[in-house]
C-alpha cells in the first residue's frame, strides 16, 4: 500500500491565482514485468488512481498504469477563487485507500 | 572512373544509413501504440504542434524519466483540455498515464515521471472539451531500460 504521502501547496494564495500542487507518495509500483531470484514473475501492485478535490468537487484525476515510476510524483495546477481544502487519494490495485488533506487560505 | 565508383559507393552508404534511421524512427510505434492511439481518438485526426512535451533528449535510467506536458489551451469553461493521455510505443504496455483536468485547472500543465523500456516515441494526446484533438510526440534514447524482466 502506498505511504507517507507528500504535499507541496502554498498555504496562502489571492483569488484567481492558479497555483501548482506537487504530490509524492512511497510506493514500489510492482510492474508485473520483473521476475525475482528464482526466475518467478513478481505480480503486478501499482497505484492505478490517483484524485484530487477542491471543497469535495474533483479538480484532477490520473489513472496509472505499470509505465508510471515508483513512488508516483504529479504536478498540476488549480485556479482557487475560495479558502478551502484539498483531499488526495491514492488507490491500490488491493483496494486500499491512502488519503491526505491540506488547506488554503484565499484572500 | 574507379574513383567515381568509390565516392558513388559512399553516398550510396550515407543514404542508406539515413534511410535506416527513418525507418527505425517510425517502426517504434508498434501495433498496439497505434491501437491505444485509436481508442483514444476514435479514428480522427489529431492536430500537432498544440502540445508541448519536455522530456530529456537520453535518459539514462529508464526506471524513472521526468515527463512534464503543457498543451495550448484557454482552459476556460467553455473551452478547456478535459483528457491527456500517453502512449509509450516501445513499453510492453503502450499505455502509462490518463489525466482528466477540469476548468478549475486554470492552466493545462502536468507533470510526473514515467518508465520507458528502450529508445523509444512518446506519444502525447490531448481531448478539448469541444471534442478537438492533439497529439505530439518526442523520442527518447533510453541507456537502462525500466521494465525490469
Amino acid at each position: 500500500m502506498a505511504d507517507k504521502p507528500r504535499l507541496r501547496i502554498p498555504e496562502t494564495a489571492n483569488k484567481g491565482d492558479v497555483i501548482q500542487i506537487k504530490t509524492l507518495v512511497a510506493h514500489p509500483m510492482e510492474n508485473g514485468f520483473r521476475k525475482d531470484d528464482n526466475g518467478k514473475t513478481i505480480p503486478r501492485k501499482i497505484i492505478n488512481k490517483f484524485v484530487c478535490t477542491f471543497g469535495g468537487k474533483e479538480v484532477f484525476r490520473a489513472d496509472l498504469e505499470p509505465a508510471i515510476a515508483a513512488n508516483p510524483y504529479f504536478e498540476f495546477t488549480v485556479k482557487v477563487d475560495e479558502s478551502g481544502t484539498f483531499a488526495f487519494a491514492w488507490v491500490d490495485d488491493d483496494g486500499t485507500v491512502t488519503t491526505a488533506e491540506q488547506s488554503i487560505t484565499v484572500t | 572512373m574507379s574513383q567515381m565508383t568509390r565516392r558513388g559507393a559512399l553516398l550510396l552508404g550515407a543514404g542508406l544509413t539515413l534511410t535506416l534511421i527513418a525507418v527505425d524512427q517510425s517502426a517504434a510505434t508498434p501495433a498496439e501504440a497505434d491501437a491505444e492511439i485509436a481508442k483514444f481518438t476514435g479514428g480522427k485526426t489529431a492536430e500537432s504542434g498544440k502540445i508541448a512535451i519536455d522530456l530529456p533528449e537520453i535518459a539514462e535510467n529508464g526506471n524513472t524519466v521526468p515527463l512534464s506536458i503543457k498543451v495550448d489551451s484557454p482552459m476556460t469553461a467553455d473551452d478547456y483540455v478535459s483528457e491527456i493521455r500517453v502512449i509509450a510505443g516501445g513499453n510492453p504496455n503502450p499505455g502509462v498515464v490518463g489525466f482528466h483536468l477540469t476548468p478549475m485547472a486554470g492552466r493545462a500543465e502536468v507533470a510526473t515521471r514515467i518508465r520507458l523500456n528502450s529508445t523509444e516515441n512518446v506519444i502525447v494526446l490531448a481531448k478539448t472539451s469541444g471534442g478537438k484533438l492533439f497529439m505530439d510526440r518526442r523520442m527518447v534514447k533510453v541507456t537502462v531500460g525500466g521494465c525490469g524482466g
